[in-house]
């Protein structure tokens, strides 16, 4: 425990905002200056402006498309939306199991560290198979299982790490098992769930998409993107790009803002 | 809060031993603490000190022996919620303000809202953090810390109150400040204290008795009757019978082994 | 617990589930439940029935599957490696130079984390068409994957070097301001010793991630050399032969698996103190 008091009256209003900017501000720069470079370099040296289309372009597209490819990222979004809540809920639930009674952990975990290893991508057409490869269901499953594993193996550490200190202070209280679990637990591991919530936000998105490739509807963004460059329609296929990228960002900010809400207590040091 | 019973803590011949490495953290123990008696227990590392407290606070089981508090068994005595405890950290609820940390064993003794805020708001009074119930814990240095889980162990006016080394982790000015303090907030509620320490002076300044002990196998080498008047001030520090005292601890410890090589301390408090 | 007794916890648990399999299929084929999908032989096949497979060919005068999926398997381990070895240097390197500088940092990591957001398999046509050209003709094709893999192998080793970069004791970096030392001596005699359980914990994830970016980058390209290739092909042949597609995957669980002990024993090597228990 620290022995610094942290005081609440921080700088200037002016202070602050010119600190926030300046944490914003490289990330900008770079991305002006890529962006600058990238259009740029296409226009002057006509570079590949078959595979890699300009910046201006996809951004274009992206606009006047809009009216296919935006419904499709939401559709597809709909399915990694779904694989999300199965697969975090899965994972929680799995997590207090194998927390609650050791002996589960004891055989599970290496069973569930080898399964982390097993490409999933082998396992999309499967769910296809069974799900029906256009339904969105098969997509939520990619997903679902992407997202399930991150989610078991953090929220468990953070159900784990309460201190012997802690434990020892309850058992001072003669608590049962059950308010230990609710009392201590399951506070501490909340940062750790939210940790794997950002990361498995990322990989629903990413699975939703994986898994229409083996197939999907045709008003789905994967299945779009694939077929746009099927035909070398590269720009449309970067504009859909672009789209599933914003909605991942979309759902991870989404999740870090859930953060700040739910555990308001935890110190600003507390990294991602 | 403390009954008739003539003692609040007996301890009869209790014995410690950690399978592991062998070590005999206790060997039979006899104590007894009266109702009201503040006794430190002091020793260099080993000599089982901590590993006493928790026997008390049936946080350990002993080997052999009976350990009675209250007039129960010591696992009763837990179960009836007692004592409260005090750790070197002190272990606070990062999510919770610090009300509700001092709450916390209310709301495990199922007390009413209203019980609790009224009950919260004097430990804060008595601890002098009255402003700072809305904080959370990393906004407080160490020693506010340290006194919000002295309210929070002292919450439910328990008999007995059991402290491991509570201030070791704060600098020495602020340690005589919360040694006053301490001493304060019993003379107010009047339970029986059982203190930790390394240190001599901290040993002499705030206990009517000292219980010296030493290691391998931890016991007690002696102890030190306290009579200094209370209440007690930074001037009591300066008293010639406060030196006198304080050499007397530190001949018992130095008699019955303090100059141990820092090898020799054998594992487990 | 000992070892052997922990492999034997495992061993059983795994018969357990084989078990489970067997059992949930014949519940669900008695009673003719269709949630959460329908259960027949071509949904779940018996356990038997998959490997046996292993043992036939797959088509007429070819070798058994398995000696033929062993070869697929191999095919996509080279990429899979030579895409992690590239992906473990590019992040390494890119941690390295990020710890220091905050601003570089500023500017670039949300584009590194940003990366991620970019569903690989849809970048990957584009990728293969626009990196075969440029490689050497003995490495077409399958180098093209290569890259895709690196893709997805240098983001947890950027993430986690830098982070393991950082973790350097305060106490220590004082104490080689003391000495003078330049910032090289600085990063290689404290900073990186200190990454190291940090730059492994996150090889072990790239391991099963340069795995799954070789079939990636396998599917669109029409290699047939590969895992992914296998899986393309059986897919097709799903609704006749399932049982074949399912050996597909328990060799591709096996590639997986494989590469992750592979770092886990190479770590217990190298870094000779127990690797952490989680990811």
């Amino acid at each position: 425990m620290s022995g610094i008091v942290i005081s609440e009256r921080g700088p200037t209003v002016g202070g602050r905002a010119v600190r926030q900017a300046g944490e914003w501000l490289p990330a900008l720069v770079v991305a002006a200056v890529v962006i600058g470079t990238w259009e740029g370099a296409i226009v002057a040296f006509h570079i590949q402006q078959f595979l890699l289309p300009k910046p201006s372009d996809i951004a274009s597209t992206f606009w006047t498309q809009r009216h296919e490819l935006w419904p499709a990222g939401w559709y597809t979004f709909k399915e990694a939306l779904g694989g999300f809540a199965i697969g975090s809920l899965a994972g929680v639930a799995a997590a207090t199991l194998v927390g609650r009674f050791k002996g589960l952990g004891t055989a599970l975990m290496p069973i569930f560290i080898a399964a982390n290893a097993v490409p999933i991508i082998a396992f999309a057409p499967i769910f296809g198979a069974w799900f029906n490869p256009i339904s969105p269901h098969s997509k939520m499953a990619v997903a679902a299982v992407l997202c399930f594993l991150p989610v078991m193996v953090n929220t468990l550490r953070g159900l784990q790490s309460a201190s012997p200190r802690q434990l020892e202070l309850m058992r001072s209280y003669a608590a049962s098992e059950l308010e230990i679990w609710r009392r201590v637990r399951v506070p501490t591991a909340l940062p750790f769930l939210f940790t794997a919530l950002k990361v498995a936000s990322v990989l629903a998105m990413i699975g939703a998409i994986v898994g229409e490739y083996f197939g999907g509807a045709l008003n789905a963004l994967g299945v779009i993107i694939n077929s746009e460059a099927n035909v070398f329609h590269f720009t449309t296929a970067w504009a859909g790009i672009l789209v599933a990228c914003l909605l991942g960002i979309a759902l991870y900010s989404s999740v870090v803002l859930v953060e700040r809400v739910a555990i308001r207590w935890a110190p600003q040091a507390r990294d991602s | 809060m403390s009954d008739a019973a003539p003692t609040v803590v007996r301890i009869e011949r209790v014995t410690k031993t950690f399978p592991q490495g062998n070590v005999t953290a206790l060997q039979d123990i006899d104590l007894e603490l009266a109702p009201k008696e503040f006794a430190s227990l002091i020793g260099p590392s080993g000599c089982g000190k901590s590993t006493l407290l928790r026997v008390i606070g049936d946080l350990i089981e002993p080997t052999s022996g009976t350990v009675t508090v209250n007039g129960k068994p010591a696992r009763q005595a837990r179960n009836d919620g007692d004592y409260g405890i005090v750790f070197q950290d002190a272990v606070l609820f990062d999510w919770r303000t610090v009300a509700k940390n001092i709450a916390l064993p209310l709301e495990m003794l199922g007390w009413g809202r209203a019980k609790r805020k009224a009950r919260v708001e004097a430990m804060l009074e008595l601890v002098e953090l009255g402003s700072f119930a809305e904080h959370h814990p990393w906004q407080l240095s160490g020693g506010m810390q340290q006194r919000v889980a002295i309210a929070r162990a002292l919450a439910f006016e328990p008999a007995l109150l059991l402290m491991d080394e509570p201030f070791g982790a704060l600098d020495e000015m602020t340690r005589e400040r919360l040694n006053l303090e301490l001493l304060s907030i019993w003379a107010q509620t009047g339970s029986t204290v059982v203190f930790v320490t390394h240190s001599i002076s901290e040993a002499v300044f705030l206990s009517s008795r000292v219980v010296v002990m030493s290691p391998r196998p931890g016991r007690i080498a002696g102890f030190v009757d306290v009579d200094l008047p209370y209440p007690r001030s930074v001037e009591t520090r300066e008293e010639p019978r406060f030196f006198e005292l304080v050499t007397e601890v530190r001949e018992l410890l130095r008699k019955r082994g303090e100059h141990l090589l820092p090898e020799e301390a054998a594992a487990l408090e | 617990m000992p070892v052997v007794k922990r492999v034997g916890v495992v061993a059983a648990t795994v018969v357990l589930l084989l078990c489970c399999w067997e059992l949930y299929r014949w519940i669900w084929t008695s009673t003719g439940w269709t949630w959460p999908f329908l259960v027949n032989d071509t949904s779940m096949p018996h356990l038997w029935t998959i490997a046996k497979a292993f043992g036939q060919p797959a088509q007429v005068n070819q070798p058994a599957l398995i000696t033929v999926l062993l070869h697929k398997m191999l095919f996509t381990a080279k990429e899979a490696a030579a895409g992690f070895a590239i992906g473990a240097v590019i992040g390494f390197a890119l941690g390295v130079i990020l710890v220091h500088s905050r601003l570089l940092q500023r500017g670039f990591l949300p584009y590194i984390v940003g990366s991620q957001t970019v569903p690989i398999l849809a970048i990957a046509p584009m990728v293969v068409v626009w990196v075969n050209p440029k490689l050497p003709t003995g490495l077409q094709g399958w180098g093209a994957v290569a890259v895709i893999a690196a893709y997805l192998t240098f983001f947890p080793v950027t993430i986690n070097t830098l982070r393991g970069l950082q973790s350097a004791n305060p106490r220590a970096l004082e104490l080689m301001r003391t000495y003078a030392a330049s910032r090289w001596t600085v990063l290689w005699k404290l900073r990186v010793p200190a990454s190291l359980p940090y730059v492994f914990s996150a090889l072990r994830l790239a391991a099963t991630a340069s795995v799954v970016g070789a079939i990636i980058g396998e599917l669109p390209s029409g290699l047939q050399d590969g895992l992914g290739g296998a899986i393309i092909n059986f897919n097709q042949y799903y609704s006749i032969e399932p049982q074949e597609l399912w050996a597909t995957n328990v060799i591709a669980a096996v590639l997986g698996i494989g590469f992750f002990v592979i770092v886990v024993l190479a770590e217990r090597a190298i870094v000779r103190r127990p690797p952490e228990s989680s990811t």
